[in-house]
């Protein structure tokens, strides 16, 4: 329905992504921010709200700010302003948010993203970002439905004043999946610049969804809904498709869509309204007067932009350019930043980039996913994945035999040389020992051999089958081919 | 109290001689606060503590290890500044039962420089007055008059050290809440630089106007506490880098060849008592008559403060209040739902001034008017600064009188807000420039005091407090002590 509804449609969806930095401390308090810690615990009086506090910024923020506002390409502001934002609810102990509003630490950025075009092929995009900013988490309210006709709520504020970078795109993402792709690339990068552990499940990395629809054709945006803290991947992507397809049947039906906030229920796979715009608060943002404006040095953001690591994108991008790689395959290699480093280390003993991303693909990757290891603690060396597909170019081991080989190599290491022999795995390459056996074969599967020399091609395989076997898989597939060919149609 | 006994530096001295103990001057200060507790000044003490440090603070001067200046001098502080395991009430039912858990910068500065806190002083619910007369604890009387008011907020601090209950306290001041009730009481309050005190443990009135400073008899004793209180503190942003200023030894009696400042918008605002002008005038002529130059200058925006104060001081008070909620501490009054809860608790709570605030404060910042309101008033405020850093390029302080009137009677003014608000015009200006500020007995109108105020530039406390102490050696109005004790 929805590829039907994308067809008369076209959907425009911006994204907000709170992801919790990565600090010892709360934003503007000295309390620990840790997870699974008992209610509470984890709590100072500037937390709680208590008469006469204050906040005091928390220093180790401003860097990793500074971190993602380059990585994304953005302006990062040496003059940013904190802002209140006033509303009422008892897991935000103040009763206004520490937040930014006119004058945000970041904005006018972008990162780009390879969604799935017409024809399946990846194709970049480019996503805008549109601002990020710092601002304090709430506490946690937690209501006690356990009791029948209990009312009672309780509430614990340990994550009440944990730091948060909110981040939000600009409304250039046109689907449930491109939608996915910019959290699967901003969650890689904020890990990659170890700005936000951004773990879902934790509450790290937590996204609002704007979304709207518009006739294709239509330049002016229609009226959008916000998707309200939705906690998974999937249910990102669901709750988009689904409010896409509850707007198109409002439209349809000669309704329209009202500015609302919305929730989506991962049991019926549905969104419903939660409030809609006229109930919205009115925030009363103004500069904190409890805060300097945060004022950052030119030479601070030099100094962070120094130390940046290589991000994935940008490492995708040179991956394709140096060697060659397809944009998938270059994606599937950054996305996991290990195997991306064995290939960049692989490549100093093995020059053909091609073939090593393809081992690396497959089979190094399948037998880690298999055995549900980090490769960074596994004994795989470059030199032993280099040694064995030099071996393989070589033809002194087939590529059946090196692929036996690697779940050993991942799991307990040593050297492809030594494991080549002492399996005795080394192809058979002696063309006249191969040629003999190919004669055996043929001599002694005589009915089968006439009905190739007559034309039918179909039971050369049966032949080649036996051949490989009498070999024990050592010999190399097309020189048996090559061979059979020779002896039967008497080339 | 006896001789010059309720003066810091007097009882600094009768320490230093052994003439008292800190024991004494302590059980004296609670003794005085029970005798005047009919005129509602102090609304809290903590007489075994306070006895027990006075005794600590004994047995270091015998020992030779005294702290200094303040050690073993008994102190009231403001309803409003929060001490480790003691109310801090801000004259409110909101707050009722709330201690505190967490110790203030004043209670731990005051106490690091061996000051006993003995109590703590009536206010305006929240600091939001100009009388003391919007407290939970019923109105606090002028011990010059016990129909009149004390002025406010901090009118119950003034008043104690008007009473001699103490030789001084703290108070604060947003918009003249020191300085407006120093002048009704008759005694010496000064509003420092906006960050010179920190403001940690200080309950929010309005943040970017809020300092604390202390109330005495003397400047000299002002200086003594601004020396003990001031200086950096990280846990306030807003904390200027300064360290504490020395101020004490530099109250040399000379104010030759300084230039006072006249602002002719101050002295010729319509409303004013003459009477209270022609004190203020005879103040800056004996100024002059000790070698001071006196020049007329211009604060041209001047007109504008009140309306810019109140636009600024509710928008941020109706969020800093927003905390009160009976979710977390202080008081709740339990309902059916959240809202009701919200609702219920906040409606009784707070009292009508408070209520009022908060109310303007939230239309201020109210979508579609923050820009005519809040941002304007910013814009006036940035004015106001300039004309001060013009005045003050040729003048080295500003003289005027603190308050347009001598002390009102109690009630005269509680049934219209608007009036009360305007008798801040002289004192609202200085927090909004966050310039210092000093409130100084000059004479007497009818019996009660007439406050001088001199403002001086940024960080410019020495200079004020140079010249009000000169004053005082050629005065004795600071000597002069209220009949009205009970």
């Amino acid at each position: 329905m929805i590829d039907e509804v994308l067809e008369r449609y076209e959907a425009v969806i911006g994204l907000e992504v709170h992801t919790h930095l990565r600090t010892n401390s709360k934003l503007f308090s000295p309390a620990p921010v840790r997870y699974g810690d008992a209610p509470n615990h984890d709590v100072h009086p500037i937390d709680l709200g208590m008469p006469g506090v204050l906040p005091v910024l928390n220093e180790r923020v401003v860097d990793l700010a500074i971190r993602l506002g380059l990585a994304t390409n953005s302006t990062v502001h040496t003059y940013s302003i904190f802002a209140r934002k006033n509303y009422f609810y008892p897991d935000l102990p103040k009763g206004y948010q520490i937040s930014q509003y006119e004058e945000p630490v970041v904005s006018d950025g972008w990162l780009d993203i390879d969604v799935a075009g017409e024809t399946g092929e990846l194709v970049r995009k480019r996503i805008g970002i549109t601002r990020a900013h710092l601002e304090e988490d709430a506490g946690k309210s937690i209501h006690d439905t356990a009791v029948a006709g209990s009312h009672d709520s309780q509430l614990d504020y340990n994550r009440a004043g944990v730091p948060l970078l909110e981040i939000v795109s600009e409304p250039d993402l046109r689907s449930a999946a491109e939608a996915g792709a910019y959290l699967r690339v901003l969650r890689q990068m904020l890990r990659d610049l170890q700005v936000s552990e951004a773990d879902m499940e934790k509450g790290q990395f937590r996204c609002d969804a704007n979304v709207s629809i518009r006739p294709r054709g239509e330049s002016e945006f229609g009226t959008r809904t916000e998707l309200k803290n939705i906690n998974s991947f999937r249910f990102v992507e669901e709750a988009i498709d689904a409010e896409i397809e509850r707007q198109a049947e409002l439209i349809d039906a000669g309704g329209a869509v009202q500015q609302a906030t919305m929730a989506y229920d991962p049991g019926t796979g549905r969104t419903r309204v939660l409030r809609l715009k006229e109930d919205a608060n009115d925030y009363r943002y103004f500069p904190d007067p409890d805060l300097i404006p945060l004022s950052i040095a030119p030479e601070q953001i030099e100094a962070v932009r120094a130390t940046l690591p290589e991000l994935a994108p940008a490492r995708q991008a040179r991956f394709e350019q140096e060697h060659g790689l397809s944009a998938g395959e270059a994606q599937q290699l950054v996305e996991l930043r290990s195997l991306a480093d064995l290939f960049e280390s692989t490549l100093a003993v093995y020059s053909n980039a091609r073939q090593l991303a393809n081992w690396l693909l497959r089979d190094v990757l399948q037998t880690i996913k298999e055995r549900e290891c980090d490769l960074e603690e596994t004994r795989l060396t470059p030199e032993a994945l280099g040694g064995l597909l030099a071996m393989v170019d070589a033809g002194r081991v087939t590529a059946r035999s090196a692929r036996g080989l690697i779940p050993e190599l991942v799991e307990r290491g040593g050297d492809p040389e030594v494991l080549v022999r002492e399996r005795d795995l080394e192809a058979v390459s002696d063309t006249g020992a191969l040629e003999g056996i190919v004669d055996e074969v043929i001599a002694a599967n005589a009915a089968i051999a006439d009905k190739i020399r007559g034309g039918d091609e179909k039971p050369l395989n049966a032949l080649m089958g036996q051949v490989m076997k009498k070999t024990q898989g050592k010999a190399d597939p097309s020189e048996v081919r090559a061979i059979l060919a020779s002896r039967l149609r008497g080339a | 109290m006896d001789g010059l006994l309720d003066t810091v530096a007097g009882q600094r001295d009768a320490l230093d001689q052994g003439d008292v103990s800190s024991r004494d001057l302590v059980q004296r200060s609670l003794d005085r606060a029970r005798d005047t507790e009919g005129l509602g000044l102090v609304v809290g003490t903590r007489s075994e503590v306070a006895l027990q440090e006075a005794d600590a603070a004994d047995a270091r001067r015998r020992a030779g290890d005294g702290r200094g200046a303040l050690d073993g001098v008994p102190v009231l502080i403001k309803d409003n500044m929060v001490q480790l395991g003691e109310p801090a009430q801000c004259a409110s039912r909101i707050l009722e039962r709330f201690v505190s858990p967490y110790d203030g910068a004043m209670a731990e500065r005051l106490g690091a420089a061996g000051a006993v806190i003995v109590g703590r002083t009536n206010m305006d619910e929240f600091a939001m007055g100009s009388s003391t007369e919007n407290s939970i604890h019923g109105a606090a009387h002028n011990p010059w008059d016990r129909t009149r008011a004390c002025g406010g907020s901090s009118g119950g601090a003034a008043g104690a050290v008007a009473a001699s209950v103490v030789g001084a306290a703290l108070g604060s001041d947003t918009g003249g809440s020191i300085r407006q009730p120093a002048s009704f009481c008759g005694v010496t309050g000064i509003k420092p630089t906006y960050g010179r005190v920190s403001r940690w443990g200080l309950v929010a009135f309005a943040s970017s106007l809020d300092q604390i400073g202390p109330f005495a008899h003397t400047a000299r004793d002002c200086a003594l506490i601004l020396e003990a209180i001031a200086g950096h503190d990280r846990r306030d942003s807003t904390s200027l880098p300064e360290p504490s200023p020395s101020l004490a030894s530099g109250l040399t009696g000379d104010v030759s060849g300084l230039v006072v400042g006249l602002p002719r918008e101050y002295f010729e605002l319509e409303g004013a008592d003459p009477a209270v002008i022609a004190s203020v005038r005879e103040a800056v002529a004996e100024l002059e008559r000790a070698g001071a130059k006196v020049r007329e200058v211009s604060l041209p925006h001047t007109k504008y403060g009140i309306a810019a104060y109140y636009l600024l001081a509710t928008a941020e008070a109706s969020s800093n209040l927003a905390r009160y909620d009976g979710v977390r501490y202080g008081r709740r009054v339990p309902s059916d739902d959240l809202d009701s809860m919200y609702r219920n608790t906040r409606s009784e709570g707070f009292g009508a001034e408070v209520k009022r605030r908060i109310v303007l404060g939230t239309y201020v910042l109210s979508a579609g008017y923050y820009d005519a309101y809040y941002r304007k008033a910013q814009q006036v405020r940035t004015l106001l600064r300039r004309d001060f850093d013009e005045a003050f390029s040729e003048c080295d302080v500003i003289a005027t009188p603190t308050s347009p009137e001598t002390a009102f009677v109690l009630g005269e003014k509680s049934s219209d807000p608007l009036k009360m608000y305007l008798s801040d015009v002289y004192t609202v200006t200085a927090p909004l420039a966050g310039i210092p500020g000093i409130s100084l007995p000059c004479g007497d109108v009818g019996g009660l005091p007439v406050g001088l105020q001199l403002l001086g530039p940024p960080l410019g406390e020495a200079t004020i407090l140079r010249v009000a102490d000169a004053y005082q050696r050629l005065t004795d109005h600071h000597d002069r002590r209220p009949g009205a004790t009970s």
